[in-house]
């Protein structure tokens, strides 16, 4: 198909897996993280926001390192995992995924976090008033009315980790039908002086990411969230 | 049957202490300045703010002691914020019926017909909050909080953020409900003319303290107590509706056996009516003048007297009946009338207020 080959194909059904499943996993552990972020009034806080937005200015290939290091069958993830008997992460579909979640994290942190601290304490103990259990507030207002920033968390991840390169290649190397995702693909055809499959499987990451796009840009108009009136 | 309070909330530079039985039926205002601790003391009964040390009991019911502590949500009561706050992802109904739904079939005593009714929303039913003004907002924040069918009502200055259309657009639903649902409310407000609408309890409370507790009109005339010393004195009689139409666009009452014309008011013979009447707005004399346009004559007897807000003036507290009359008048007056404690008088009325 316009040029591109069964591994072409596995390296974009691996990058969409990739980027799916690192998403939905980060956006569910990174919401008790924003939300106690909006709502916390601990001076230490900062320390944690700070380890939170330092990704945004890491060069990816030193936080891959890092990691690297860190699941690798000697590092103290991968040693003790390796000691409980399964196996390391280094070089597995597993650890590039735990790995884009880290590089990921303040793209869906921030915007939660934000969307959190805008929604206020006031409808909060307005439902409190109103007989809703604090599990019952979260998923019947708090949740309805962060629902832009739900999608931004979305978008963004999703988004950033459907492009990246540097910390997949160091953590997952390039093993093909496990890490070898579509932008490293991209450049070992360009490597190989391959323009042409470059060229099919670029488009196909452009395709998808305006589709992508697209599509949610017309979720968020439908679903216009009002002010608090 | 009351409720029983007792927190001590400190801020540092503000000390809020209160110590307080209230009655558990009608209305009972917490009236003080801006800041006085009104609305934090309400927010304690609410569980929405847990002071540590704090005790509550609800009709011989624990909320607060130690470390018990009952939860917001688990509290039978309903609270209006002094904004209306309404969900702006859920409609009209979906506001109404998110504490509905919420409370167990067996105690709702109240069903969204009857409130929507009551607070005239048949017509707001479909709309979302940001299309409504904001005395339509706080009707429909009162009818969110009247359908968990509470057993004590909370209000935070619930009108203060209005203007007076809407003020008056409110105020009479706020009247039927204290007088048709028997929920005892407890209502904030550094209003005195809404506490004189619709209190039956006023408990004073400035810079922290509770200055004082009592019946509306003993604290309205109390001789050491802040209302006698503004420009604004006043009283509120506890009137009865005698004929609806007493011709001339008039309605008679009857207050202490006596009559008193007020200026036309629907009713039925035998209700009760409040009128406020102000004591710049009453003036004395020994005999009931003849050829006079003061329609209002009323008998009374001289209490006591204290210094008006300016030297010339006398406050004079007057007993008509059980009930207390404020008069201001000058002190070259109260010596041409010789006035004295336990005088008979009659009290000309010149303006009487709907209370």
């Amino acid at each position: 198909m316009f040029g591109l080959t069964a591994a072409d194909l596995t390296a974009y059904w691996i990058t969409l897996k990739l980027a799916t499943v690192g998403t939905v996993v980060l956006v569910v552990l990174a919401t008790p993280l924003a939300w106690w972020l909006a709502r916390t009034k601990w001076k230490g806080r900062i320390v944690v926001e700070t380890l939170v937005a330092l990704p945004l200015v890491m060069p990816p290939t030193v936080m891959g390192f890092y990691l690297l290091v860190l699941f690798g069958p000697h590092g103290w993830v991968g040693g003790l995992l390796e000691s409980l008997g399964y196996r390391h992460l280094a070089f597995t579909f597993t650890g590039i995924v735990i790995g884009s979640m880290f590089f990921s994290l303040p793209f869906v942190v921030h915007p939660l976090q934000n969307a959190f601290a805008s929604t206020g304490i006031r409808v909060s103990e307005v439902a409190n008033t109103l007989r809703a259990s604090p599990w019952d507030r979260f998923v019947s207002v708090i949740l309805p009315l962060s629902r832009r920033g739900f999608l931004s968390a979305f978008v963004l991840s999703f988004a950033h980790t459907f492009g990246e390169f540097g910390m997949i290649l160091m953590i997952g190397g390039s093993i093909p039908g496990a890490t070898k995702v579509a932008s490293i693909a991209i450049y070992d055809h360009v490597e190989t002086m391959n323009y042409g499959a470059a060229h099919s499987l670029s488009l196909l990451l452009v395709a998808s990411s305006f589709i992508l796009l697209m599509l949610i840009f017309a979720l968020n108009r439908r679903y216009k969230v009002a002010g608090m009136a | 049957m009351s409720l029983k309070l007792d927190f001590t909330v400190d801020r540092g530079s503000f000390i809020l202490q209160a110590a307080l039985e209230l009655p558990a039926r009608g209305v009972t205002a917490l009236f003080g300045r801006s800041g006085s601790g009104k609305t934090t003391l309400l927010r304690c009964i609410a569980g929405l703010k847990r002071q540590r040390g704090g005790y509550l009991a609800f009709r011989g019911e624990t909320w607060q002691q130690g470390k018990d502590f009952v939860p917001t949500w688990k509290r039978p009561l309903g609270y209006v914020f002094q904004e209306a706050s309404l969900f702006p992802h859920l409609s009209v109904r979906g506001n109404l019926e998110y504490g509905y739904r919420r409370v167990a079939e067996e105690k709702r005593h109240f069903h969204c017909e009857e409130i929507v009714a009551l607070l005239g929303l048949e017509t707001l039913l479909g709309r979302c909050p940001d299309q409504l003004s904001g005395g339509q907002r706080q009707r429909v924040a009162l009818g969110r909080a009247l359908l968990t069918s509470p057993e004590l009502l909370l209000m935070d200055e619930p009108l203060a953020s209005l203007d007076a259309a809407s003020k008056e657009e409110i105020l009479p639903f706020l009247e039927r409900l204290r007088d048709e649902l028997q929920i005892p409310i407890i209502y904030v407000s550094h209003a005195i003319d809404e506490v004189i609408r619709l209190a039956d309890h006023v408990v004073l409370i400035d810079n922290g303290k509770v200055i004082a507790q009592g019946g509306l009109q003993a604290m309205l005339t109390g001789r050491e107590l802040p209302f006698v010393r503004t420009e604004s004195a006043s009283t509120a009689l506890e009137a009865r509706l005698r004929t609806a139409d007493a011709g001339d666009e008039l309605s008679e009452l009857e207050v202490e056996g006596q009559p008193l014309l007020i200026a036309r008011h629907p009713g039925n013979p035998g209700q009760a009516v409040r009128v406020r009447i102000l004591a710049r707005d009453v003036g004395l004399a020994l005999q009931p003048p003849a050829d006079t346009s003061i329609l209002n004559c009323l008998a009374v007897t001289v209490l006591d007297t204290q210094p008006g807000l300016v030297p010339s003036q006398l406050l004079v507290r007057l007993a008509l009946g059980g009930q207390v009359l404020l008069s201001r008048i000058s002190c070259r007056s109260a010596r041409l009338l010789g006035l004295h404690a336990g005088q008979n008088l009659y009290a000309l009325v010149k303006t009487v207020a709907l209370g």
